[in-house]
Order: C-alpha cells, then sequence, then structure tokens
C-alpha cells in the first residue's frame, strides 16, 4: 500500500508516493532524480550512499524513506553553491582525492560531517571517520590529503 | 614544460561533475518505458536442472516476461566466448567448453545465472525471480584447483577430461634442469597466489534498448571496451549484427579489469530489450558481484631458484595450476599464460627459464584478468624466492636483486621467455628506494620496536611489468583473437576549439584530462579547449579499450599520430595563406611561421581557413579532423623498486605497514599527480591482497566470502601513506616514450609486504606466510614455527 | 526487501498495541541490523514499527551512580555524552567503536542487544557492566537477558525502553576487530565493580557473550594483568570461522583481557 513520505531535501519541500519499503537513496535517486548519491553495496558499508539528515552524515540505503519523514535531508548536490565548489569539494579536486568519482559523494558528504564534528582533524582521526567509506581507485592516500586541505579552507 | 602541457599535474577535467554529484553512471540512466531485470541465480557450486517451472512468476504481478537459457538457444544466441586460443605442450588446442549465458541443464557455479525475470519494477523483478522453480539436483563439485586436478575429482564439464583446460609449457626445459644441476644452492618455495574479487565501488549494470523504426539495439555498459563488447556480442554472440549495435559505456565507477569482459547480463539484457520492446535494465547488487564478476589470481605453484656460488641466479623453475573457475571468461586464458609466464625472468639476467602451467576448471566463478592479470602473480613468484634466496644464502636481500639486475648498457634484453626489454635502469630505482626508505636507518628502527614488543620486518619488490599491450602480430602469432591497437581521431572545430575522440575508455584514470594534454601540448591549444570524448561506438570509430596500463602509450600513441597529420595539413594551408613555401613553415606552440619572417598564422586560424576555405591550397581537402590507428612495436616495460616495512604484534599477530616506499620507471610521465595516484591505488590493492583479502569456497564451492561482511576490503585505517618517487628511461618505443602506470602497485606491493612480514619473523623460525596475512594467519604462523622449533 | 506495513506509534503504549496487534510486527530503531537483514530478504515482518520519534526512549539519565541510557539512544550520543564519558569512560568508548560514524550515528543501543548478535560490541558493556535492561514490563538483570545466539529474555511483546548501568571503580573495553565486518572479532569488557569484577567477552561465543568467571575469580583477589596469566579460555564453546580459529579466538581473549585491565589503569 503506498504511502505518502514528505520531507526537505537540499533546501526544497518535496513529497511522494512510495511503498514503505522504499529506501531513502532510493526515493533521492528514483522519485527526486537527485543520482549524486550512489548505491555501491547491500551491507551498508561502502558509503557510497552518505547523505546528512538533520546535519549528520548517514547511510541513505540503511534508512527508509519513511524515517526521514519530515528531516532535512541534504545530498552532494547541495554543497555546491552558483556553480562554485564547496571547500570540501575544491580540496579534493586540488588534491587529486577522486578516481572513479563514483565513491566520491559519500565520501565528501561524510568528510563535511567530520569537520563538523572536529574542525582540525589528525591524519588518524580521518582515516578512523572513514570507517564507512569504501575507496577502490585511491587507496585513501589523496583522500586523506584532501580532507585535510578541506578542513583548512573550511576553518578559515 | 607548459603550465598544462606534458609533464604539469594539471587538475583534472572530469572532477567538477563527479564532485557535484553530476556523474552519469549507469545506474543514473533511465530510459523512457524502462523495464527492470533480477536474474535467478544457483544456489548450488554444481547441479543438473531436472526443469524449470515459469509459470508462477510469468503470473506474478509486474512481471512482463521470463526468460531462460532455452529461449536464448532457441533465437540462436550463441555461447559467451574466451577469445584467446592456448595450445598446449602435445599440441592440442586448450579446451573451451560451451558457455551460455543462461545455464540450460547444468549449473556450475553458484550465481551461474539461469532465468532473467523482467517486470514493471525492480522489487517485482525481484518477486517474480523468487517464484521460478528450479528443479535442481545437487551434484559432487570441486572448488580448489589443485583437487580439481585429481583423478577422483568431480568433471566440471563432462567434456574436459581432467578438468584440464591446457597444459602449456615456455622456456627451454632441458636447459634449465642443467643449470640446476650447476647450482651451489637451490631455494624451493610452494607459494600461492590468493583469489580476489575485484570490487569496483560502482557495480556492473547493463541497460538493454531495442528502436523497432530503425531496427538498431543499443546497449549501456559498464565497460572499459564498449568496441570490443559491440564486436563479440555481434560476431559472436549474435545478438544483431555490428552497425545495427550501439554500445555506450558512459562514466564507469572503476574496473581494474573486471569490466572488461563480455558477461552474461548485458549480453541478456541486450538480446531481452528486443524480446519485450522495451527497454531492460539491470543493475548488480553487491552480492551479485561477489557471485558473478570475475575473479582475479588464483594460482597454486612450486618454484625453484638456482644460484652459483656467486649468488648470480643460474635458473628458475616454476609448476603453476591456474584456476579457471567453472567457464572460461572473455580474456582468461592468456592470464596464466602469456602475461605471467613471460614475465619471470623479472628485472634479473637468469639465463634458464622454464615454467609449465595447468590451467584447470573448478566450480567457482570465473577467473579472469585483474589489475596486474598475470604480472603480480609473476613477481610474486620471483621476488619471493630471490628474498628467500637472499636470507637463505646470508646475503643482504638488496644486494642480491643488484647482482643478478639487466645491466644499463644491456637493453633492449632479450629474455628466455619471449619478451624483449626496451630499457631500464632496474639499479637506479633499487638506489632511490633504499635511500627514500632509510634502508640504513633500519637496524635502529627494528632494535626500538623490539623494545616496545614489536618485531619489525623489511621487504623489497623489484618488480617489471609488460603494459602497452600490444603489437597486433605478436598477439596474433600468441594466439590472441584481435589485434591489439588503437585508434585516435582529433577533430578541431571551425572556431579552433578541439575535439578528440579515442578508442581508450577512462574509469578513473582521468583521460578527459590526460589526453587533453598531450594533445594540447602538440599542438598547442589550451587543455580547457580539447573535450575528449570516449565510451560511445557511434561516436568514437574504433577502440580497443583500456587495460594493461595500455591507454597511454597506445592509445596516446593515436593521438600523436593524428596530431602530426593535423600538422602535416596545416603546413599546407598555412603555407598557401601566407604565400610560402610549405618548406618554410614552422609549427612550434600552436603557431605556423614562416622561418625567419614575423609572419604567422595560428592552428585555431588554419582550422577557421580550413573549414571556410575561400583562400585555400589547391588539391587539400577542406576540414581539419584526422584520424589514427596506432599498432605499438612492443610492449613496455616498467619497473621499480618497492620496499615495505612493517611491525607485527607477536600477541595478536596484527600487522602494521609503517613505512611504505614506491620507485617507479613509467618512462616519460604526462600528469605526476594523476600517476602518483595510480600507484596509490595500485599499491592499496597490493596490500589488501597481502594483508586482507582472500576469497574463499568451501568445499562443496559455496563462496564464503559473499559480501563486505566477510571479504576485507581496505579501508583507510588499514592502508598505509605511500611515499612515492619516480625514475625516468623514456621508452624508445613510442613517441610519449611512456610505459604504462595503472598495474604498478599491485604487481609489486604484494611481494613486498609479504617479504616484511617474513622478515618480521625470520629469526622466530618463519619461513613463509600464507597471503591474506591477517592477524590470525601471522599469529598461527607463529604458532607453528614454535611448535616446529620445539 | 518483501513489503511491509509502516507504523510510526507516538507513545510506548501504542507502540506496544501495535506491536500486538500486528501480525508479524518488528520493531524499527535506528535500523541499522534490521533493514540490512530485510534488504537480503532473510526476514519478512509484516509491519515495522517505528519507535524512533517516541521521545520517551531516548536520551542519557544521570541520577547519583546510576547512568540510564533510553532504548532508542544512538551509539553516537553515548560516545559524545559527557555524562557518560565522566561516569563511566569505557562505555563512551565502546559506543565509539561500533560500526563507523555512519552506523553510530542510527544504530541504537536497544536495537542493538535485542538482536544479541555474536559480534556486536554492546552486549560485552551491558553484561560486563552488569547492566539492568528496562522493558515495559519488567527489569532484567544482564546475566538473565542474553540467552544465546541472537536470543534473549524478551517476550514477542516486550519492548526495550532503557538500560541502566551503575558506575563502576574502573572498567575498560578491548576490542579486536573481525577485518572485514569490523564487528567484534574477540571484545573483553572488564569492570571493577561494587560486586566484584567482571569480564563480559562478545565476538568469540558461539552462544554470544559470555563472562570468564575464573578470570573474575583471580582478579577478584588481585586485579592486575598477571592474575590471569596463566588461565586459558577453553575453545570448546567458541567460534571457528575464517576469520579465526576457536584456538586463536581463545588465545586473543587473553590478550584482550589483560589489555583491558592494563588499560583500566
Amino acid at each position: 500500500m503506498p504511502v505518502t513520505v514528505s520531507m526537505t531535501v537540499n533546501g526544497k519541500a518535496v513529497s511522494g508516493e512510495v511503498e514503505p519499503r522504499t529506501l531513502l537513496v532510493q526515493f533521492i535517486r528514483e522519485n527526486l532524480k537527485l543520482t549524486g548519491t550512489h548505491v555501491g553495496c547491500d551491507t551498508s558499508q561502502c558509503g557510497a550512499c552518505v547523505v546528512h539528515i538533520d546535519g549528520t552524515s548517514v547511510k541513505s540505503c540503511t534508512v527508509l524513506a519513511m524515517q526521514a519523514e519530515g528531516s532535512e535531508v541534504n545530498t552532494i548536490e547541495s554543497l555546491a553553491t552558483n556553480d562554485e565548489l564547496h571547500p570540501m569539494q575544491a580540496a579534493f579536486r586540488e588534491n587529486h582525492g577522486l578516481q572513479c568519482g563514483f565513491c566520491t559523494p559519500g565520501m565528501v558528504m561524510s568528510a563535511v560531517d567530520l569537520v563538523k564534528e572536529n574542525p582540525d582533524p589528525s591524519e588518524q582521526e580521518i582515516r578512523e571517520w572513514l570507517e564507512g567509506n569504501i575507496c577502490r581507485c585511491t587507496g585513501y592516500h589523496n583522500i586523506v590529503k584532501s580532507i585535510k586541505a578541506g578542513a583548512e579552507a573550511m576553518r578559515s | 614544460m607548459t603550465s598544462e602541457g606534458i609533464g604539469a599535474s594539471v587538475r583534472r577535467k572530469e572532477d567538477y561533475r563527479f564532485l557535484t554529484g553530476n556523474g552519469h553512471y549507469l545506474d543514473d540512466i533511465n530510459r523512457q518505458g524502462q523495464a527492470h531485470a533480477s536474474f535467478v541465480r544457483s544456489p548450488h557450486a554444481a547441479a543438473k536442472i531436472n526443469g524449470i517451472d515459469i509459470s508462477n512468476a510469468t503470473n506474478a504481478p509486474g512481471v512482463i516476461a521470463v526468460f531462460t537459457g532455452k529461449d536464448l538457444a532457441d533465437d540462436g544466441i550463441g555461447p559467451l566466448i574466451c577469445g584467446w586460443a592456448i595450445t598446449s605442450k602435445n599440441g592440442d588446442a586448450h579446451n573451451a567448453p560451451a558457455h551460455p549465458a543462461l545455464a540450460v541443464d547444468t549449473v556450475r557455479y553458484v550465481g551461474d545465472a539461469v532465468a532473467i525475470v523482467i517486470a514493471e519494477t525492480l522489487e517485482q523483478a525481484k518477486d517474480g525471480a523468487e517464484q521460478v522453480a528450479v528443479d535442481y539436483e545437487e551434484l559432487p563439485a570441486v572448488a580448489s584447483p589443485v583437487g580439481a586436478m585429481s583423478a577422483s575429482s568431480p568433471l566440471v564439464h563432462d567434456d574436459a577430461p581432467g578438468n584440464l583446460c591446457y597444459d602449456w609449457e615456455i622456456g627451454d626445459k632441458a636447459e634449465t634442469d642443467a643449470a640446476f644441476e650447476k647450482a651451489a644452492h637451490v631455494t624451493h618455495m610452494d607459494i600461492v597466489n590468493n583469489r580476489l574479487i575485484p570490487n569496483a565501488v560502482e557495480p556492473r549494470a547493463a541497460i538493454g534498448e531495442y528502436d523497432v523504426g530503425g531496427d538498431n539495439l543499443t546497449l549501456y555498459t559498464t565497460s572499459q571496451n564498449p568496441h570490443v563488447a559491440r564486436l563479440v556480442l555481434s560476431a559472436f554472440n549474435g545478438v544483431a549484427p555490428e552497425h545495427k549495435l550501439r554500445v555506450i559505456a558512459p562514466d564507469v565507477g572503476g574496473g581494474f579489469g573486471s569490466k572488461i569482459f563480455i558477461y552474461a547480463e548485458e549480453t541478456v539484457c541486450l538480446w531481452a530489450a528486443r524480446k519485450v520492446r522495451q527497454p531492460v535494465k539491470w543493475t548488480a547488487a553487491r552480492s551479485e558481484s561477489f557471485q558473478t564478476d570475475a575473479h582475479g589470481r588464483d594460482h597454486v605453484s612450486k618454484a625453484e631458484l638456482a644460484l652459483d656460488a656467486d649468488g648470480k641466479f643460474l635458473g628458475l623453475r616454476v609448476n603453476t595450476v591456474a584456476n579457471m573457475g567453472a567457464y572460461l571468461s572473455t580474456f582468461a586464458t592468456c592470464v596464466p599464460s602469456y602475461l605471467y609466464a613471460t614475465l619471470l625472468a623479472g628485472q634479473y639476467t637468469t639465463p634458464a627459464i622454464y615454467c609449465d602451467v595447468q590451467a584447470v576448471f573448478t566450480n567457482t566463478t570465473p577467473v579472469d584478468a585483474y589489475r596486474g592479470a598475470g604480472r603480480p602473480e609473476a613477481t610474486f613468484v620471483i621476488e619471493r624466492l630471490v628474498e628467500q634466496a637472499a636470507k637463505e644464502t646470508g646475503r643482504d636481500p638488496a644486494e642480491l636483486r643488484r647482482i643478478n639486475m639487466v645491466p644499463v648498457d644491456a637493453f633492449p634484453y632479450q629474455t628466455p621467455v619471449i619478451q624483449q626489454y626496451d630499457c631500464g635502469n632496474y639499479g637506479a630505482a633499487l638506489d632511490v628506494a633504499l635511500d627514500k626508505a632509510d634502508y640504513a636507518g633500519f637496524a635502529q628502527r627494528r632494535s626500538d620496536a623490539e623494545a616496545r614488543g614489536k618485531r619489525r620486518g623489511i621487504g623489497f619488490s623489484s618488480y617489471i611489468e609488460a603494459c602497452g599491450i600490444a603489437p597486433s602480430a605478436a598477439v596474433g602469432a600468441l594466439g590472441g583473437g584481435v589485434g591489439l591497437w588503437e585508434s585516435g581521431q582529433i577533430r578541431f572545430n571551425p572556431t579552433g576549439n578541439v575535439t578528440i575522440f579515442t578508442g581508450s575508455h577512462s574509469h578513473g584514470q582521468g583521460h578527459e584530462t590526460t589526453f587533453a594534454q598531450i594533445v594540447a601540448t602538440r599542438l598547442g591549444v589550451a587543455v580547457e579547449n580539447v573535450e575528449v570524448v570516449h565510451g560511445d561506438t557511434d561516436k568514437v570509430m574504433f577502440g580497443m579499450g583500456t587495460y594493461g596500463s595500455r591507454s597511454a602509450a597506445v592509445g596516446g600513441s593515436a593521438l600523436c599520430k593524428a596530431a602530426d597529420k593535423i600538422v602535416e595539413k596545416g603546413m599546407k594551408i598555412a603555407a598557401h595563406i601566407l604565400e610560402a613555401s610549405e618548406d618554410d613553415i614552422e609549427f612550434t606552440d600552436g603557431n605556423f611561421t614562416v622561418a625567419g619572417t614575423d609572419k604567422t598564422m595560428s592552428i585555431g586560424e588554419v582550422a577557421f581557413a580550413a573549414y571556410v576555405p575561400h583562400n585555400y591550397p589547391e588539391g587539400v581537402e577542406p576540414g581539419l579532423n584526422e584520424t589514427a590507428f596506432y599498432d605499438p612495436l612492443n610492449f613496455s616495460f616498467p619497473a621499480g623498486t618497492h620496499i615495505c616495512e612493517v611491525e607485527i604484534d607477536p600477541d595478536t599477530g596484527s600487522v602494521e605497514i609503517v613505512n611504505y616506499t614506491a620507485i617507479d620507471d613509467f618512462g616519460t610521465v604526462i600528469n605526476p599527480m594523476i600517476v602518483e595516484g595510480q600507484v596509490h591505488g595500485g599499491v592499496a590493492q597490493g596490500v589488501g591482497q597481502a594483508l586482507l583479502e582472500g576469497c574463499v569456497y568451501d568445499d562443496a564451492g559455496q563462496l564464503l566470502t559473499g559480501s563486505f561482511m566477510d571479504y576485507a576490503m581496505p579501508r583507510a585505517s588499514t592502508v598505509p601513506s605511500i611515499d612515492v618517487g619516480m625514475t625516468e628511461t623514456p621508452s624508445p618505443l613510442n613517441p610519449l616514450g611512456v610505459k604504462g602506470c595503472g598495474e604498478a602497485g599491485a604487481i609489486a606491493a604484494p611481494a613486498a609486504t609479504i617479504n616484511a612480514v617474513v622478515d618480521a619473523l625470520w629469526d622466530l623460525g618463519v619461513r613463509d606466510v600464507p597471503m591474506p596475512a591477517t592477524a590470525s594467519a601471522v599469529w598461527q604462523t607463529i604458532q607453528s614455527a614454535a611448535q616446529a622449533a620445539e | 526487501m518483501y513489503e511491509f506495513d509502516y507504523q510510526r506509534p507516538a507513545s510506548l503504549a501504542d507502540a506496544v498495541s501495535a506491536l500486538q496487534s500486528a501480525e508479524d510486527g518488528q520493531l524499527l530503531a535506528g535500523g541499522h541490523t534490521l533493514l540490512p537483514t530485510l534488504k537480503q530478504r532473510l526476514a519478512r515482518p509484516s509491519d515495522l514499527i517505528d519507535i524512533s520519534s517516541i521521545g520517551e526512549l531516548r536520551g542519557i539519565a544521570v541520577d547519583g551512580d546510576t547512568i540510564t541510557v533510553g532504548a532508542t539512544t544512538t551509539h553516537a550520543e553515548v560516545e559524545g555524552s559527557e555524562a557518560v564519558r565522566s561516569a563511566i569512560p569505557a562505555l563512551a568508548d565502546l559506543a565509539g567503536m561500533i560500526g563507523d560514524p555512519q552506523v553510530r550515528h542510527r544504530g541504537t543501543i536497544g536495537g542493538s542487544i535485542a538482536n544479541n548478535d555474536p559480534a556486536a560490541d554492546y552486549p560485552g558493556a551491558v553484561l560486563g557492566l552488569g547492566a539492568t535492561v528496562v522493558t515495559n514490563k519488567r527489569e532484567i538483570t544482564a546475566d538473565d537477558f542474553f540467552l544465546g545466539l541472537f536470543e534473549t529474555a524478551l517476550a514477542e511483546d516486550e519492548i526495550i525502553t532503557a538500560v541502566r548501568f551503575s558506575k563502576p571503580e574502573k572498567a575498560c573495553y578491548m576490542k579486536f576487530a573481525q577485518p572485514a565486518s569490523r564487528f567484534s572479532l574477540v571484545g573483553a569488557f572488564v569492570a571493577k565493580t561494587s560486586g566484584g569484577v567482571r569480564v563480559a567477552v562478545t565476538g568469540a561465543g558461539q552462544e554470544g557473550v559470555f563472562r570468564v568467571t575464573e578470570m573474575e575469580a583471580a582478579l577478584d583477589a588481585n586485579f592486575s594483568a598477571d592474575a590471569i596469566a596463566n588461565i586459558a579460555v577453553p575453545d570448546d564453546n567458541l567460534n571457528s570461522d575464517i576469520h579465526g580459529s576457536a584456538e586463536y579466538r581463545a588465545h586473543l581473549i587473553g590478550v584482550m583481557a589483560k589489555r583491558a585491565i592494563a588499560g583500566c589503569g
């Protein structure tokens, strides 16, 4: 039996008819056509689907759309303003923190949340924070470097 | 070097779209009226199919159609193919049992597809798939390659006696045996190269689409080589003639080899789209990726190295059993043969080498090329043996390598196993690595670690690889079914900007940037004015795709050839307009100038004149658009030395990499930032193989590592920061001097890492550690050594 | 996932009646165990009853030496709670070792212990600290709560409302993670409490979390790593799989317990 779900996504009030079994990531990708949020696994581990709900990073593949009812959801598409990259996005570009780009939206959304909690993270803290984000291309080396630089840019 | 030409770390043109969520990966594409597919897969490693009842599924809500292997066969859709012929020792062609895209009467591995259910929504397709009733009669299965060779093993295919695909050899056996007779010391090892699951973070996916009006089919697919896919789907599977089939590989989220192959799912979705007159979309769940993406490695070897009294290598003898899985994947046969044993000389002057390889079928997922493909296995054999030999004979491992390296003045160097190395300076890379890794200070670091209760070890890997694959004639002579050239096209637009078309495919490598740098350098246009098009058979004339670190060496060289033609034509146009002889025109930095004068015109102006040919040389065609095909003269041979330093907690067996130094010679480097990124990623995959990743089947052929819950992927906290450096001996054999950088890390790192682990534990009596050297495995190894000592 | 109905009751009482009236109802809080299970189609509940917005189930309360953690309090909230960190730092540390940051933002203490995954971390703390599980019906001591693999003392219509911890004299949790899932391969929670020393082990046991009474007795006499140096945990009831043999897990219990004792300071 379809149900109606409503929330605010990237600052815009949205609602849709969904089956209760619809995941938040499906709602974002299929109903809202925001395809920057990706799905890379089915065991809640890869983190390609990370979005923010009420300002906190979560895995949108492990949240029902209905669980986000009434929430403020932000996806990767919300970060750049007027075509200008967010400092964290810019840091990833500057430091070659991405290769194939598939894990990148989740990685960046996770990183932005880290800096919110910890404005000046050490390399170790960054590596530990990324426990839930898998990248197969970069070996994480430049991702860590990017986040360090992105945090610095976000502080200033 | 200009600020954005060859040699500059130009920031990537593709990043903006990826960083803002505007990439177009396959699952982001939705076609009008699209239906969704779910595959019914075998839960058994081996079973006879006594019947398939699709009636409930057909009637399930939303289900549009259900097809089985019989439907495919009835439509004349051919089996999946393997495109490389290997000849056994006895002259027989390799055994290639039929590989139907949907199993007909037998399933041979867990995940083998049996039927496709197409429905209005994905959940309905999955619901429908559960309603397909397959009557399986379980059969005994075999998962281990060595087990498959035993006389009592069940047969994976009735028409493959002994489960043998081929029994192949390379090198001179008699000469090698003779070398061992003269040896002062022989190092023997049993070496297992663990089976890996590729796990590109984007799962494989496909959309088949049929255009009734034009009778055209389009396949959107996660492919590293869309033209090869089209060729195979057309010529061998018979899904559509080549001119009626368009294959599009959009943004692809990593490949590492696993997206080279032509799989069952895209074949079936494409065929089914015509059947149901609707686009058919399938995206793998990660659990399907684990079961169906071609796996990598899985070698079991016996290896021996003969040394004389001075430590010079006299001979190398290797026997390898290679697991092919249940069926032959697209390039499976060449991986443990020509991509493996031809590299067994390594960086050394070993005069006699012999290797024989038995490739066998098992009830497991097909095995094919995975980052490095054969070359990591070769490097692991050599570099484990060399390190072990150094320890057994009391020599410094770096020095033992050095005295056996091919000297700088010996190039081109012919090895005893086909390859002729073009150039290199192996000792230089070793020296830089020793310096950067502070080898001299290791003893002190080791004793400091000991004081903290940790065991510290250092390990080397001086690897070589053959990249830039490959000269077509050589490929043909060795059994390859295709030519391995590449195409490039440079099209100046009338307004002076440039669109380039390449048959290489970028799925993380950054070709949109590096190929633009090549053309910018050659033609003097700004990188921002160069757009790179790839991944669409309707746009790019043809291509062989991206694998084997070939894109820059082969695809980049094709663009150089096309650029030369552009300049050649531009000379004629400029000479005419500038009223000079063609011989007097010079082309530098994008300008055609009459030598010794200030009469000049830019290449943009030449392009405009070519498209608006009002004042134009007679006999010259309008337009400025040149194409080129480039067939390489030889492989290229990147090489280098990696040094890994580990600390082991003997109480738990945990291994921590405390230093990792990679010194590589990739020839000319187009974009150092991107090349370093390739090394980082490759090393992480190699370290992953050494310490974390291992695909495990139980004896019944059930996949025990079927998700990220059981297959340990490298994470940010488990891979080290990597110190990267380069030496540079440009390849004399291609116009760019490049060698290829995509696989080096994955090739070098396993041996460096395991050598370090063994070094750390050598004094405890440990002589070998299996991969992956998990804490559990290391601890167990320490215990066994202690028990053996008692 | 199979189809189900979704309900979001506003109060505990409504949740209980929803659970009672559903054919096969399942409580949903953070969903970080349940949803992955449903995605694999390994369970087919008729109804998901989302209790995450019931205010009375969430939050951390301090009363003297007692800390009460509401059932739907997330791991991140426990990890970041100053109250928890000052009273029982080991509990905050443990919460910070669960999964990854995104899992910790959603996963809840109630969900973790109700599921009683043998490799979960929280059961180690609940049993190690001798906590009390509070439900809508009763209070259950940790020793009575965990009954075996994915089994607890909870009745079908019983809902955990909170977990109550008493501040120990000292405590420490040491985790050795399974390399792929990062769940606990062996986790040892050692606590010196007013009722004596407790040593709880998670990850290793075939029947889930368990106490090592022999170590507890030795530590009651002498709270030092040396006291348990010669105590070997038998490996006959321990898990053995591709990530570690029972023998290895038995060995790690000793190592992790000793490190936990050292960590108690």
